[in-house]
């Protein structure tokens, strides 16, 4: 994968140039980014809502049994908001549209829909790539932000049911307001907006550079997956550490 | 004519040298030919001869490992080409886009570069498909048609471009014969109103000596003969003549030792 670093850059930084054209494009942009939310909204509320418990309840017994329980609704709080949530709704939607993005590109491309857009002096990148860019960047973000809600909510209840924690409601969400501020939710939806550039470029350049009929499609959507899923884990750790120096 | 048009007139096309290879098979092998402005061209030859691949060049699709493609007189590679000149390509396949309907794709160019407003876009497209003899199918989506009606579709959405050069890949090979002379008939027609230069690749022999002012038989990534069809008919080059007259025999020859006794 690592020998298209330099493509998929110059693809995205093509796109970018591209960005005043986006009004023009603004019906694609929509039907994209109704289309993510439509394919995973649901999937994101139930995905968070087990993460948010699972972490309570291997956390939860612990604390109480130290007498920290108090700090349960920060520590599933703080680690829903700036890693879980950003990183696991990635990986998902990176399975779920990022997929779909390298099948249909991919397709257009093997059955000759991208030459016919180019005959017609039809940027294929302002035509194809721009809007699901563009869908992306706002869609992954919103995406997040409920996963982080439904996260803690889903660590709430279990913080409340489970009856080796049993801490209510309220204190759940008490704890959590004192250690967790906007700026972590901040940082987390950040390092979203950087996950969901790296999704929709890497898709795109896959598609477009399929080759090879059917099987070739196959082949390009398990590389932009993996390859998506491989950058976001690597980009993950830089930009955590990035941001920690701007944190001081 | 339309107003919106700004050279009505066909343009040039000279191909010179023109090389290419595709993981080391040399599939064009020095193609050299002119196509005058406003003249039908055909070109014929056996599958995998190298037509298709031709005409992406002609179009600027594919970049040349050598040589050059002229449009009157300027390289296609050069980027402002295709804002300069109207230039169509009718695919072998169609290549409709599946995700639009057939209206949307016959609009689309207008639609994109924003040419006209959406009424005046659907009447344009209602009008093209009559062209071609198509009717009702606007709203329908590409993969309800069957082969022959993609490649009519693919025709109206080129003539939508009001081209000043196009280009057809086997327009008629999956057409009826009826449809066929239709296509026959607007490709002439088009020559005849508004002077557009035609490169058409075809197997098809009727269409070939119907509609051609010129014809180029290629074979093997090379040209064997051009020039006008009386001429290309008179060719002594036995490939020629063998591809021209090709028909296959109802009753299978003799054999050589019945003639014996008759
Ligand atoms: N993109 C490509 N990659 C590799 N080989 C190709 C490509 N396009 C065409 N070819 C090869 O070039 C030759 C000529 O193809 P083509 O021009 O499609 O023939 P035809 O004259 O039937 O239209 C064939 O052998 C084909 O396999
Ligand atoms: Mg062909």
């Amino acid at each position: 994968m690592f020998e298209n670093i330099g493509e998929i850059v110059l693809l995205f930084w093509r796109t970018l140039l591209a960005l005043p054209l986006v009004w023009r494009q603004r019906q694609k942009v929509f039907e994209q980014f109704f289309e993510i939310g439509n394919a995973s909204l649901l999937m994101v509320c139930i995905l968070s809502f087990f993460i948010g418990g699972v972490l309570a309840l291997q956390t939860g017994p612990l604390l109480t049994e130290k007498s920290l329980g108090s700090y349960l609704g920060g520590i599933v709080g703080y680690s829903i908001c700036r890693e879980l949530a950003p990183i696991m709704m990635s990986i998902l939607i990176a399975g779920r549209i990022g997929s779909a993005m390298a099948a249909e590109i991919g397709s257009m491309r093997v059955y000759q829909e991208i030459d016919a857009l180019r005959t017609m002096n039809i940027n294929p990148i302002h035509y194809l790539v721009l809007p699901r860019l563009v869908a992306m960047a706002f869609a992954l973000p919103m995406l997040v932000i409920v996963a982080i809600l439904v996260g803690w909510f889903g660590g709430a209840v279990v913080a409340e049911g489970n009856n080796h924690i049993g801490l209510s409601f309220q204190a759940f969400y008490f704890s959590l307001r004192q250690f967790v501020e906007s700026k972590d939710v901040a940082n987390g939806i950040f390092k979203t907006f950087c996950f969901a550039l790296i999704i929709a470029v890497v898709s795109c350049h896959q598609g477009l550079m399929t080759i090879g009929g059917p099987r070739g499609i196959g082949r390009s959507v398990t590389k932009a997956v993996v390859n998506s899923i491989v950058l976001i884990v690597i980009f993950d750790y830089v930009l955590t550490r990035v941001l920690m120096l701007f944190n001081k | 004519m339309n107003a919106s048009a700004p050279n009505p007139y066909g343009v040039s096309v000279q191909v010179r040298g023109l090389r290419k290879s595709f993981d080391g098979q040399e599939v064009l092998k020095g193609i050299d030919l002119e196509v005058r402005p406003g003249e039908i061209f055909v070109i014929m030859g056996p599958s995998g001869s190298g037509k298709s691949v031709l005409l992406k060049h002609i179009i600027g699709l594919d970049p040349p490992d050598d040589g050059e493609i002229l449009i009157n007189g300027e390289s296609i590679q050069t980027p402002e080409i295709a804002s300069k000149y109207r230039l169509a390509l009718v695919f072998q396949s169609g290549a409709l886009l599946n995700s639009l309907t057939v209206g949307e794709n016959v609009g689309l160019y207008l639609t994109e570069h924003r040419l006209k407003s959406p009424e005046e876009i659907s009447k344009i497209v209602s009008e093209k498909l009559e062209a071609v003899g198509l009717k009702d199918v606007a709203d329908k989506m590409p993969n309800e048609l069957s082969g022959g009606m993609k490649k009519r579709v693919a025709i109206a959405r080129a003539l939508v471009i009001e081209p000043q050069l196009i280009l057809y890949d086997e327009p008629t090979s999956e057409l009826d014969p009826l449809s066929a002379v239709v296509i026959g008939e607007e490709i002439l027609k088009l020559k005849n109103e508004i002077h557009v230069t035609s490169i058409v690749v075809s197997h098809d022999r009727e269409l070939a000596f119907g509609v051609a002012d010129r014809i180029a038989v290629i074979n093997d990534g090379r040209i064997v003969t051009i020039g006008t069809p009386d001429e290309v008919k008179k060719t002594s080059d036995p490939l020629v003549q063998r591809f021209l007259n090709a028909d296959f025999k109802r009753d299978p020859p003799k054999p050589k030792a019945y003639e014996k006794f008759t």
